[in-house]
């Protein structure tokens, strides 16, 4: 049975890769599981310069779900390059770096010292708050998402995918617009904001008051974008949101991923996400399919 | 899978509960629990109050939906541990000498029972002075006094104003955040306070360092309180 997946000339062993920010830079959970048995792992967001990310309370548990406010701590591009880009590469799955920004500046120059080092995906998280908008995010507005997107594009020699935020006013439209700027693919969804307040404070649970929602509780809406997305782009799409198990991502790759993405899950457990590839695979031989891409988008 | 050997409702909402495993488990450090299927998300990060060669047990309270159902389960149910997780005491205090204070508030005693306990065995000559504060009935004295030279507690005020931290070498802290810091500037005050050692409870998610919603902030820039802690020097987490 064939599970690989060549998605934009990248080369993932299974259709199963880790998500951004729920996985490091691969190094712990390297002790606790096999990483070189899943497709890919999309490090840590990282952004041009260091931040120590937010303060007061990161996380918070809802109804089948978290909402997450950790701020993008990372060691920036190069402390990245320097000290953990060597580990990453050193997996043999396919690596992709995730990287965010405050302005269009930060992601240039980001890129360009990416550019001189070896990865497989550079994801470009377009989901930050734009500091010269306000603080809304840039993958929010079509048109202010295509700026980042061109210049990126112009400048990045890798394989480029543009990870969509499902606070997008049109995500199809954002991700035609990727698409006709000459990305290799986009990745989606990121978190939905969401809002919690304590009622004894009567105040925001988080200090930015908006925070992200993940888990299982936000699979069925992403799972619909990700169908809306991939019936609107011929470029690949990578799929997340709240996947769980191997059906929920048998879900995904039938609505159109190439790839998935496992987050939240491996919070629930970190060897869930190998369970689902040998689900994934179970399903396949249970049903007398020879090739993961005979499913993939096929409702 | 673990098998619950034992589990015991003590008063106010605190439970013990021992369950087998073999891990070598160090003082100070915990395990993420659970005892359902994806939902609630997280698993529950608990101290580890004691270890033998049967198993691990805890010391827990139930504060939330996920502690709640833990403590409906019976001995012969299942509970997942994940863990040991995190340094420990012993990681950051390198050699124990002379006399030693813990001081524990409400859940935070847990850990120093094993501690005391590991801590007499490793240093035979070293005495253990053991402070607990309470909000309502005292717990586990007859166990906590087993394991300590003298038991001082408190109930409903402060733990911390019956210490006097000159007297001792090293001082070990664990409890609410207002306890510790209040601790720490009792230390400071006697000038001492390179000699206290905390271990910090925070909102966790993966317990093994990956997702940094546990961070905190250090005089040695952000540390992971699952996996670089949760024992930190007072100093790097307080005088900031």
């Amino acid at each position: 049975m064939n599970m690989e997946v060549n998605f934009s000339g990248a080369r993932f062993k299974n259709p199963v890769a880790l998500a951004s920010g729920t996985c490091g830079f691969g190094r712990e959970l390297n002790k606790i599981i096999d990483l070189s048995r899943l497709g890919g792992i999309s490090t840590k967001g990282l952004t041009l310069n260091r931040r120590d990310g937010n303060d007061g309370i990161r996380i918070w548990e809802t109804e089948g779900g978290i909402m997450n406010s950790v701020g993008l701590e990372n060691p920036g591009v190069k402390g990245f390059i320097d000290n953990e880009l060597t580990f990453v590469r050193s997996l043999d799955t396919v690596g992709i770096v995730n990287l965010g920004g405050h302005s269009i500046d930060d992601y240039l120059e980001g890129i360009k010292l990416l550019n001189d080092v070896r990865l497989d995906i550079l994801e470009l998280n377009i989901s930050c708050p734009n500091l010269k908008q306000g603080g809304m995010s840039f993958g929010v507005k079509t048109e202010i998402a295509r700026e980042i997107v061109r210049k990126s594009r112009a400048l990045c020699k890798h394989t480029l995918v543009v990870k969509l935020s499902p606070n997008a006013e049109d995500i199809t439209a954002l991700a035609r617009m990727c698409e006709d700027e000459g990305a290799d693919g986009v990745s989606l969804v990121n978190t939905f904001l969401a809002l919690a307040i304590d009622i004894n404070a009567k105040k925001p649970v988080f200090q930015n008051i908006y925070a992200g929602l993940s888990g299982p509780a936000i699979k069925p809406i992403a799972l619909r974008m990700v169908h809306q997305v991939a019936r609107a782009v011929k470029i690949p799409v990578m799929g997340m949101g709240g996947i769980s198990n191997a059906g929920d991502a048998i879900e995904f790759i039938m609505a159109g991923a190439s790839v998935i993405q496992v987050g939240t899950a491996s919070f629930i457990d970190p060897s869930r996400p190998i369970e689902i590839v040998g689900g994934i695979e179970k399903y396949l031989s249970d049903n007398k399919i020879g090739d993961i891409r005979e499913i993939t988008g096929i409702v | 899978m673990a098998v619950i050997l034992y589990h015991k409702k003590l008063s106010d909402g605190f439970f013990l509960l021992k369950a087998e495993a073999h891990a070598r488990v160090f003082p100070g450090q915990f395990y993420m629990l659970r005892a359902w299927g994806d939902c609630p998300v997280l698993s529950r990060p608990v101290s580890v109050y004691d270890a033998d060669g049967d198993g691990v047990t805890f010391l827990y309270k139930v504060v939330g939906k996920g502690t709640r159902i833990i403590s409906k389960l019976k001995p012969g149910d299942d509970i997942t541990l994940q863990g040991p997780y995190g340094n420990g005491f012993f990681d950051v205090l390198g050699d124990a000498s002379g006399s030693i204070a813990m001081v524990g508030g409400g859940v935070g005693i847990a850990p120093f029972y094993y501690t005391a306990k590991k801590l007499k065995i490793k240093y035979p000559k070293v005495s253990v002075d053991m402070y607990l504060g309470f909000s309502g009935t005292p717990l586990l004295l007859d166990a906590f006094g087993r394991v300590s030279d003298n038991l001082v507690t408190d109930v409903g005020g402060y733990i911390t104003d019956k210490i006097a931290p000159e007297k001792y070498g090293q001082i070990l802290t664990c409890g609410p955040q207002a306890m510790m810091r209040a601790l720490y500037q009792k230390c400071k005050t006697a000038g001492v306070s390179e000699k206290l050692y905390v271990s910090l409870e925070n909102r966790m998610a993966c317990g093994i360092g990956t997702c940094l919603v546990c961070s905190c902030r250090t005089t040695d820039g952000n540390k992971k309180t699952c996996a670089d802690g949760p024992v930190f020097k007072g100093e790097a987490v307080f005088s900031l």
